[in-house]
């Protein structure tokens, strides 16, 4: 660990005040800011254009951030990261924020990702959105989304990546349960928040705490003092900020709002719960790399969570005959895959990130071929339902099979480059997450060609009503354009962008010694995918898919009940708080009211009784004056004697 | 003849007065009786005045008259009004306080 702590590098960049064209940070978050505004505020006139607008704001960010990222490459290695300060937002006694942005080498790639796939995604939306009444609002949330998502990848303080990550999960809300009147999708909405909740408190304390020990929220202070930090409460904060980034990337044991949250339209489960959102858990843990270099009982948590959630993401994926849940299964054990390798250390961190970008691009490439299939189908996301969609669906099954071979890691597609590099980290830190990293990927290749095979290959089991076409040309040239990144960002990242040195100021970077040679892993996970993938073909293309799912061995139920998570939440969590506030209900009904009502009835009856007194007989009253001066005087007299 | 004479007699007046208002119902009665009580109060006021050989009381005395015009003036109007809008003097009847 001492080898690693020396080449954790992020302490020793220097933060540099922006300049040129670094000035206009704030602008990549102002542009879809403003569009959410005025598409939310603006009202029913803003109808007609406002879903142009809002793909607008969001193609100029893109844009921005690709002449920042132009920019950046130009600057020495030593000086790409940019700090702007916009003014000084919280100052309480010794507690200082400012409101600050940093752009380095880790935010610069988020940013691209976010912008360009949410890009591709607005445009799509136009054409998947286009018969929605509610067009205007939804692209106002998106805007929303696209600019609290920068805010949080931007920030230069914990705490102003706090107000990005909540901003993030409140248009995550809004978009999840956007069809509000279905009763699932409200409760799935409900659901994503409070659970995301759960993470965000991790949050927030892991905030408090740093502030406690370092008396500052700001990054580059916090990871430069890190050193002088205690080993519990490194531990501490390390465990908190895994929490926060479980709620939020659904990692075991927070992992069940993921797969309701396909309630909401497809374009959002592309942007938000797959290529986004979802991933801020680990752009979070690679980020507080300083923290968890440093707390190392705290990354191997890290890499349990990430294993444990990468195999009940794979399980659920393979037995979901919907085929948005089952991509969603898959988002799961994909990110547990990088929080798995971000809990590796620096010869991890690279690889989380890398394996981050190239599945944005495929996984939202995934879910929006998934969103094209739906199109056709009349909404039906019953894999059963479909069935040898490639020739009447030919450009969404070409692109789906781009970032299909992807996401199984068949060279050369991305996701062979990048997952290909965590199973080698994995190895070199221990041979059973190594394992685990293999076995994964054959179930990997199971699920996909499963899905694959179950959508469009096999006999057409169409419903009688539907007439499969291929989508409009709005929805298929992003599928096309993420297609092609799916074949082509892997290596483009590895080879022309140089990933590794790129981000090796952020991250640091160790290359152990090898223990089991590159083409050996290479050669036992591709066995391991093909056999998966051949499995699922012999199953699914070559037999003949039941229209109503066999009842399946225990296995099989047990993921069709997602692992039976929601059982686990519901007997741990929701059961014991129901009875507790029942209990707690009885005492406030008999008890405090009983107290509180048998006071006031009390007083009333004794009200009552000393209400006869009053006779309104003046006489009686002057007796009664009478009477009591009597007894005045005789007390009087009695105590003079 | 013994100033204490006059406080009994003083003592008689008032009694005589409270028992008129407990027992009277006629509102011009129960006036009376009470100037009658005040008036026994005047009266064992100048007597403990003669007693003592100061003139507070006899000072008071004054302060009490005065004070029980005042009375009269206000009083008599009140009993003239409720006279007037219900043709009575009783003091049993005008009994609104209760409701």
């Amino acid at each position: 660990m001492n080898g690693t702590v020396a080449l954790s590098a992020a302490d020793l960049q220097q933060v540099t005040p922006a300049t040129g064209i670094f000035t206009l940070i704030a602008l990549l978050i102002a542009l879809p800011l403003a569009g959410a505004a005025i598409l939310l505020l603006g009202g029913r006139r803003t109808n007609r254009w406002g879903p142009y607008l809002g793909v607008l704001t969001v193609t100029g960010s893109a844009v921005l951030a690709i002449v920042m990222l132009v920019k950046l490459m130009s600057l020495p290695t030593g000086s790409r990261s940019i700090g702007q300060n916009l003014y000084q937002w919280v100052f309480a006694g010794s507690f200082k924020v400012n409101f600050a942005f940093q752009l380095d080498q880790l935010s610069i790639v988020f940013v691209l990702l976010i912008t360009i796939v949410g890009t591709l995604i607005h445009i799509y939306s136009l054409g998947y959105m286009a018969h929605d009444v509610d067009r205007r609002k939804f692209f106002g949330y998106l805007n929303l989304f696209v600019a609290a998502m920068l805010i949080l990848v931007l920030a230069g303080n914990y705490l102003l990546l706090y107000v990005g990550w909540e901003g993030v999960g409140l248009a995550s809300y809004l978009l999840i349960g956007f069809w509000q009147y279905k009763p699932a999708a409200a409760a799935a909405a409900k659901k994503a928040f409070v659970i995301n909740r759960v993470g965000d408190v991790g949050l927030s304390l892991a905030i408090m705490v740093m502030f406690v020990t370092f008396g500052t929220v700001n990054y580059s202070d916090v990871f430069g003092s890190a050193s002088h930090a205690s080993q519990g409460t490194l531990t501490a904060i390390g465990l908190l900020l895994l929490l926060a980034a479980c709620g939020k990337s659904a990692q075991f044991p927070l992992q069940s709002w993921l797969l309701d949250a396909m309630e909401g339209p497809t374009p959002v489960s592309a942007l938000i719960h797959a290529a986004t959102m979802v991933t801020a858990g680990v752009y979070l843990i690679v980020r507080s790399n300083a923290i968890f270099d440093r707390a190392p009982w705290a990354a191997g948590m890290v890499i349990a969570i990430g294993i444990i959630t990468m195999f009940m993401g794979a399980i659920i994926g393979s037995a979901k005959d919907d085929i948005k849940k089952s991509l969603a299964g898959s988002t799961m054990s994909q990110i547990g895959y990088m929080i798995t390798a971000a809990g590796l250390g620096p010869i991890g961190y690279v690889f989380a990130i890398f394996h981050l970008l190239t599945h944005g691009v495929f996984k939202a490439g995934l879910f929006l071929g998934a969103g094209s299939v739906m199109h056709g189908m009349k909404d039906n996301v019953n894999m059963r339902m479909y069935g040898a969609l490639r020739k009447v669906m030919v450009v969404t099954f070409i692109t789906f099979g781009a970032c299909y071979l992807s996401i199984i890691g068949i060279p050369p597609f991305s996701g062979f480059w990048s997952k290909d590099d965590i199973i080698h980290a994995a190895f070199e830190r221990g041979t059973l997450i190594g394992v685990a990293g293999v076995l994964v990927a054959g179930i990997t290749g199971f699920y996909m060609t499963r899905m694959v095979a179950m959508t469009f290959f096999g006999k057409a089991r169409w419903e009688d009503d539907a007439h499969p076409h291929e989508s409009p040309k709005v929805m298929t040239i992003p599928l096309v354009i993420l297609g092609v990144g799916a074949v082509v960002l892997g290596m483009a990242l590895l080879f022309w962008g140089n990933i590794k040195t790129w981000l090796e100021p952020v991250t640091g970077l160790t290359e152990a010694p090898t223990v089991i040679p590159d083409w050996a892993i290479m050669t036992i996970s591709l066995a391991c995918v093909l056999v998966g993938a051949a499995i699922a073909f012999v199953m699914y293309a070559r037999r003949s898919v039941p229209t109503t799912a066999p009842r399946g061995s225990w296995l099989t139920r047990a993921a069709r009940e997602e692992l039976y998570g929601n059982e686990v939440n519901n007997t741990l969590v929701v059961r014991p708080s129901y009875y507790a506030s029942r209990v707690l209900n009885w005492f406030d009904a008999r008890a405090i009211d009983g107290f509180v009502n048998g006071l006031g009835g009390f007083t009333g009856a004794a009200g009552t009784r000393l209400r006869r007194m009053q006779t309104g007989f003046a006489r009686s009253y002057a007796l009664s004056m009478v009477g009591g001066a009597v007894l005045v005087i005789l007390a009087l007299v009695l105590v003079r004697l | 003849m013994n100033p204490v004479n006059y406080v009994i007699l003083s003592a008689v007046l008032f009694s005589i007065g409270a028992i008129g208002v407990l027992v009277r119902r006629n509102a011009i009665i129960v006036f009376m009786s009470v100037e009658l009580m005040l008036n026994a109060a005047n009266l064992a006021f100048v007597a403990f005045a003669r007693i003592n050989g100061i003139l507070s009381g006899q000072v008071i005395a004054f302060f009490v008259m005065v004070v029980a015009a005042a009375e009269v003036v206000v009083g008599l109007a009140i009993i003239v009004q409720i006279f007037r809008t219900r043709r009575s003097v009783s003091i049993d009847e005008p009994n609104l306080l209760k409701h």
